[in-house]
């Protein structure tokens, strides 16, 4: 059965890493563990065409959307088959059991993960499929098991190593930056490094400072890393078995409040592309970029800003280590201005990044300087009221695309 | 006993490029019997929570002749990288192994190489125990292209997979989760192979150490952390880092064993007794009692906190090389001058790899970006020219 990269995930074969490679899965050395299922070959989905795709990157087949705002769908759905439909963390466990039945290589480890089921249910059931030597319940030691799960990577293993919080990396931030990141480079390529680090992060409900993190900000200086941020079922599992496939580390960056998210995905296989960005919502007067769970306060904002006669273009941005600066600056040489809404904090965030790369490479197409919406830069307050004046909100989006849009 | 002839023959592994290197003139001379003979080691053993192993070991005269050309080679190469940095040729940091060569080469004696190696920064002599060659890591010190992580990696990340040996890291302690990693794959696979993790007194003292320690008791992990207690932490004696300097006991439920690192036979008893231990058990910690003759690093001069006595005294009495030399004597293996001779080859191996590693090219300035990610991407990385790597649209 050909499985289908399907649009708005879709594959600029020519371009960035191709994340799948079936000949690399099983490291040679590991002779007793039998080799990965030889893999399905992936055919790109023609779809239909569209005048405003033409500055559109050659070769990039997707979906077009209509041009009406679309609030919280995601734009793909199956194009054979009726596809079923599921919650995001169900989603993101598709995707990982589907991979640890691809591939004998790949196991789970982190607290909780096994007989509770994982504390956002992502590997629920995995533990009871696989064993536990393949979905591992470690201790709260976030620093030594990530570094464990890194030595592990380093024979040919691919762990999943999950952190219950994003915010709870920090502790393992020196495996991450120098062992995770670095290893490749400073053993002149010995050694590769595929694992996937992922957990929930950002503002939730009322957590409080220390739970409502967005490492995203302090990982991605980190050279030798990837970062990607899901945002939907459907690009969840996408890349979360990409991540797997990966021969790089990547760190997968959820949202606490995105795992009950619903949507209908197809029943075939697919993987979502770890350098490319989404195009949500075409538009010809502002870019707005975005990701994770800032892209549903910007599909709020966009039905009101419709409504008043604009027109947004919304790109998810979805790859956050390395930025997807062909559809972006396709995009900005298309609409000429750039709103990012982000969550991060405002200094030293995905956005101050974002602003800078966008600002050096596609400044010549700019007619307004490139606005960016972050959270405040203070630690995440209790009072609900005081948490929902952090981050971003919809009402703030549609006054600065009025602003920009003068 | 008498002196045998050379048997190009011999079943040592380490015998063999010995064997083919030696010059007519010496070949005569030298014992290459590879019968077993037993030899007491000086000390016994402690040993926490488990029976010691006995004091009884057993080698052969090429074997013991190999471990005194391996240590020589060592010592040899730390004492040539002392002065090429101080000649500026090595630059950053380049923390030497003189003193603690027996363990490097008692490990190797016990351990196959599918057995894996993780160690800190003070990693030259465990690569060429592994296998390395000496051009290799000369270039590797002076940023060649040559080098073993392609001048990439410098002093303190030296790395040879084919070897299992799995560095060379900077970090105090940051390897020891890696190394019960690599424990862990080795269970994961269900290879008969343990995995050797090595770190300082200093690094002792790490909670990461702990953790590891748990998970890998919990799991029965094949991890065998070996402690290289020289005495100092750079600048800081154990008596004034640790509550508890008895690093072999520190692991509570998981057994140790307290060494004697300057014995290599002794270390090569202990690396045996542990892989078996390891196999059936789960984690031991070895804790291996030596001493480093340089300071912590190029930058220290190793003084300040220990008087030259002690060092000197140190070497007068415990030096590895020099009990292996009294050995191959008292047991007739070798001559003085035979010994003398492979010395002196030994340092000529050693300069004619610095020459040829001075001779060898640094690496080109594409090379920056290679071997970023695997399969270096096709998006460009931004470097500190904007000018010269910008993306352009198509």
């Amino acid at each position: 059965m050909a499985a289908r990269i399907h649009g708005g995930a879709g594959a600029g074969a020519a371009t960035a890493l191709s994340t799948f490679n079936p000949k690399k899965l099983v490291a040679p050395s590991r002779t007793n563990l039998p080799a990965a299922r030889s893999s399905k070959r992936y055919i790109v989905a023609a779809a239909g065409s569209d005048a405003s795709k033409k500055s559109l990157r050659v070769g990039h087949s997707q979906k077009l959307i209509a041009n009406a705002a679309v609030a919280t769908k995601a734009d793909t759905s199956a194009t054979t088959g009726t596809g079923h439909e599921l919650l995001l963390f169900e989603a993101l466990q598709e995707g990982l059991e589907e991979e640890m039945d691809r591939d004998p290589h790949v196991c789970v480890m982190g607290e909780d993960v096994g007989h509770y089921g994982g504390s956002y249910k992502v590997t629920k059931g995995l533990a009871d499929k696989f064993g536990d030597l393949r979905v591992l319940d470690t201790p709260i030691c976030e620093n030594a098991f990530t570094g464990m799960g890194i030595g592990a990577a380093m024979t040919g293993l691919r762990p999943v190593i999950e952190g219950m919080n994003m915010g709870f990396l920090l502790l393992a931030f020196n495996q991450i930056s120098n062992n995770c990141g670095m290893l490749h480079y400073t053993s002149g390529g010995q050694f590769t490094i595929p694992v996937v680090i992922r957990g929930p992060g950002g503002v939730g409900r009322q957590l409080g400072a220390e739970h409502s993190q967005r490492l995203e900000s302090y990982f991605q200086s980190i050279p030798g890393i990837q970062m990607v941020a899901c945002s939907t079922p459907y690009n969840a599992k996408g890349l979360m078995k990409a991540a797997i496939r990966s021969e790089n580390p990547v760190i997968l960056f959820e949202h606490v409040l995105l795992y009950n998210l619903k949507e209908k995905i197809p029943d075939e296989e697919y993987i979502c592309n770890l350098e490319e960005a989404e195009m949500v919502r075409p538009g010809e007067h502002i870019t707005i970029l975005t990701y994770s769970r800032m892209r549903y306060h910007v599909m709020q904002a966009a039905k009101t800003l419709v409504n008043k006669g604009y027109d947004p273009e919304v790109i998810d941005i979805r790859s956050l280590k390395p930025f997807d600066l062909y559809m972006i600056g396709n995009s900005v040489k298309k609409t000429h201005r750039v709103l990012i809404v982000e969550e991060c904090m405002r200094t030293g965030g995905i956005g101050a990044s974002l602003t800078a790369a966008i600002n050096e490479n596609f400044h010549d197409y700019l007619d307004a300087p490139v606005m960016c919406l972050s959270s405040q830069d203070v630690p995440t307050p209790y009072a609900g009221t005081l948490e929902e004046w952090t981050v971003v909100q919809p009402a703030q989006i549609v006054t600065a695309v009025e602003q920009l849009c003068q | 006993m008498a002196l045998s002839r050379l048997s190009l023959r011999s079943n040592n592994p380490f015998l063999k490029p010995t064997a083919t290197s030696l010059p007519p003139s010496t070949r005569r001379h030298v014992s290459t019997d590879t019968t077993p003979i037993t030899i007491e080691t000086a000390a016994p053993f402690t040993s926490h929570q488990c029976d010691a192993p006995s004091r009884s070991v057993s080698t052969s005269s090429a074997e013991i002749l190999s471990f005194f050309r391996d240590m020589a080679r060592m010592r040899r190469m730390e004492i040539a990288a002392d002065s090429l940095y101080k000649a500026k040729m090595i630059r950053g940091f380049c923390h030497l192994y003189d003193g603690q060569e027996a363990l490097a080469v008692g490990m190797e004696a016990a351990i196959t190489r599918r057995d894996a190696i993780i160690t800190s920064y003070r990693d030259h002599c465990t690569f060429l125990g592994r296998g390395g060659e000496l051009v290799d890591a000369f270039s590797e010190l002076m940023g060649r292209k040559r080098g073993c992580s392609d001048g990439k990696g410098g002093s303190m990340h030296f790395y040879k997979k084919d070897a299992s040996f799995y560095g060379g890291h900077g970090i105090v302690g940051a390897q020891i989760p890696l190394g019960c990693g690599l424990a862990f794959a080795q269970k994961y696979s269900k290879e008969e192979n343990v995995t050797f993790v090595l770190y300082g007194d200093g690094a002792a003292n790490q909670g990461q150490l702990f953790e590891a320690l748990n998970i890998a008791a919990l799991w029965d992990l094949p991890a065998i952390l070996v402690c290289e207690n020289n005495h100092y932490g750079m600048g800081t004696a154990t008596w004034r880092s640790a509550k508890s300097p008895a690093y072999f006991k520190r692991g509570d439920y998981v057994p140790g064993l307290k060494v004697d690192g300057m014995d290599v036979l002794a270390v090569k008893q202990a690396c045996k007794f542990a892989k078996e231990h390891a196999l059936k058990n789960g984690p031991i910690i070895l804790e291996m009692d030596t001493y480093r003759y340089h300071g912590h690093s190029m930058s220290d001069p190793g003084s300040t906190y220990r008087t030259r006595d002690e060092v000197s005294g140190v070497r007068q009495v415990r030096d590895p090389i020099e009990r292996v030399r009294k050995l191959l004597l008292s047991h007739d293996i070798a001559t003085e001058k035979e010994l003398k001779d492979m010395e002196k080859e030994v340092r000529k191996e050693v300069d004619d790899a610095v020459a040829q590693a001075k001779e060898c090219p640094t690496p080109e300035a594409s090379e920056l970006f290679t071997n970023m990610y695997v399969k270096d991407c096709g998006v460009e990385s931004f470097g500190a020219d904007r000018k010269e790597l910008k993306v352009t649209l198509p």
